[in-house]
């Protein structure tokens, strides 16, 4: 059996070496001089050790701009998903209503629809209400989801029915149903969905990269590939580097902080049939 | 509950449901309907679409490349879909023994998966640089390279599965770990009682168990790698000579760099008809692996 730990930590260990091998280069470089970046052989470590390319990226690039679109963006979809996916869960999990099955059914469907499918007549839908590049073209198509949907179902189905039958005798509505009753219960439920959210939001790539052009709306993400391209003469890694940090340092923070919450979200996601 | 209450409540959750659905239905349903159309249509995004009946898809059919990038897409898919599920497999059974810092462990391997897939690309560009890179400089410790990872027609479309494999790893690692939990420690116990080694526990007992999530993993790897699109735009475009354009990442070209709108979403009908063939795949093999678990 102790032999058996001792391979599995060994395992382990060289795997979480190899998977945390980027960040930590991302950070040694990151505090690197800029004549310690381009030294051959190349260095790994800071020597010494500074944060000008951190004030660099902050005062002479976008990126400061792109990373508060990014919390913009992530904000308000965050906010839109909790209250739409809340709303509708609720009326799936609690309300009786024709059709009801059928409904879940065809929201439950619409997350095997690839990317891919809405792309071209979204953007071209986007580009006929004239939002190409605005904020709303990144915000409004990701107010709503199933996922959302399904995961307030799934919560709202487990509140006690004494609970609703009290409320029910004493003539709520079903809105005071779910706003006093329902959704104060929700908070597990609501903190899964918000840092599912803000970390997707945050991250995504390929909707932004088709709808936005200018700094001015752009998200990290797309930016960062931006400002990337813009130094493909000569690359600054030590300021690329910097730039990266910013963008990966906030959504590790929000994983770590809601760990908890955020595993169990994915847990739930994939067992979604 | 009389028929008025009834009505009321029905009321009420069509309000509840009008945001969501109206949400849902604008930006998902109805695009995936025009997406339909369009692939029988010629579009450049300016003029009015044409009609064109099946043509998109019998070019595509005539088309040399379709095939190249097809079978780019499945050997992609596949290396990668083998990796994943393999590591993350035997890193969750790791997981699952009693060793210490598992919350250490857990953290590493998922920062990856919380990373923007733009930061992860920048990150790895660097480690894969043929000159000053950290994979190359591994490689000189055993005098061996250096490989011209991203500009060599042979080594780039592994490069990018590395780098897809690096990034989810930890999400199907802790849903294996999910899995391994959920075997009953009695039957090990039993199995063990009975004179099982660890390897026969493990095929005799964990494994019909893990069964279920196997096929579950298995089917979202493979969703997940048919969809790749980041990695190939960010690390090689398509490249060196079309090496790693792969079906994502031709889609995206074909609507927004040649502007046929059309044929990107013949391509985007192909891939979707694919995605439902391989659900309804991991259906079928989730419904006979429980029927012999019954029998």
């Amino acid at each position: 059996m102790r032999q058996k730990t001792w391979l599995a930590t060994l395992v382990l260990a060289l795997g979480a070496l190899a998977m945390a091998a980027p960040f930590l280069l991302m950070l040694g470089t990151s505090l690197m001089t800029y004549a310690q970046t381009i030294a051959y052989p190349p260095e790994w470590w800071p020597q010494p050790a500074t944060l000008e390319n951190f004030r660099k990226a902050l005062t002479e690039t976008p990126i400061l701009r792109y990373f508060l679109n990014s919390l913009l963006v992530a904000g308000v979809t965050v906010v839109g998903q909790v209250v739409t996916g809340s709303m509708a869960g609720f009326a799936f999990a609690r309300l009786r209503f024709k059709g009801r099955g059928a409904l879940f059914f065809a929201v439950l469907a619409t997350m095997m629809v690839p990317v891919y499918i809405n792309l071209v007549p979204l953007f071209a839908l986007v580009s006929m209400l004239g939002w190409v590049d605005t904020y709303q073209a990144l915000i409004l198509p990701g107010l709503a989801g199933p996922f959302g949907i399904f995961l307030f179902r799934q919560w709202f189905l487990n509140l006690p029915t004494e609970l609703e039958d009290a409320a029910r005798i004493d003539g709520c509505s079903p809105w005071d149903l779910y706003w006093r009753v329902a959704l104060p219960t929700a908070l597990p439920a609501i903190a899964t969905l918000a840092i599912f959210e803000f970390l997707a939001s945050w991250n995504t790539f390929l909707w932004p990269l088709v709808v936005t052009h200018s700094d001015a709306v752009r998200t990290l993400p797309v930016g960062l590939a931006a400002f990337r391209s813009s130094m493909s003469e000569v690359t600054d890694w030590g300021l690329l580097m910097a730039a990266t940090a910013i963008a990966v340092l906030p959504a590790i923070a929000v994983f770590v902080l809601g760990q908890r919450y955020f595993v169990r979200g994915l847990l739930e996601g994939a067992v979604k049939d | 509950m009389s028929a008025p209450l009834r009505r009321a409540e029905a009321r009420w959750a069509f309000w509840l449901l009008l945001p969501a659905l109206a949400g849902i239905g604008i930006f998902t349903v109805l695009p995936t309907l025009g997406s339909f159309l369009l692939s029988f249509a010629q579009w450049d995004l300016l003029g009015a679409p044409k009609w064109v009946g099946l043509a998109n898809y019998q070019d595509l059919a005539g088309d040399p490349l379709f095939y190249r990038v097809m079978l780019q897409t499945g050997v992609f898919v596949l290396l990668y879909v083998v990796f994943d599920v393999a590591l993350a497999l035997g890193l969750a059974i790791a997981l699952n023994q009693k060793v210490r810092f598992q919350a250490l462990y857990r953290t590493a391997y998922f920062m990856p998966v919380v990373t923007s897939m733009v930061a992860g690309a920048i990150l790895w560009s660097w480690i894969f640089d043929p000159r000053t890179g950290l994979l190359n400089a591994l490689l000189a410790l055993f005098h061996l390279g250096p490989v011209r990872w991203l500009s060599d027609t042979h080594w780039a479309l592994p490069s990018l599965v590395m780098v897809s494999v690096w990034k989810n790893l930890g999400y199907d690692m802790l849903l294996f770990l999910a899995g391994l939990q959920a075997v009953p420690a009695q039957q090990l116990e039993a199995a063990s009682l009975d004179g099982a080694n660890g390897v026969q526990r493990f095929r005799f007992v964990t494994l019909p168990m893990l069964g279920p999530t196997l096929v579950m993993v298995t089917m979202m790897a493979t969703i997940r790698a048919f969809q790749t699109f980041d990695t190939v735009y960010l690390m090689t475009e398509g490249g060196p000579h079309r090496s790693t354009t792969i079906i994502g990442f031709w889609l995206f070209q074909n609507a927004f760099t040649y502007f046929k709108l059309g044929k990107a979403s013949a391509l985007a009908y192909i891939l979707f008809a694919v995605l439902v063939a391989l659900s309804g795949l991991q259906w079928w093999a989730r419904r006979r692996l429980s029927h012999q678990e019954d029998a």
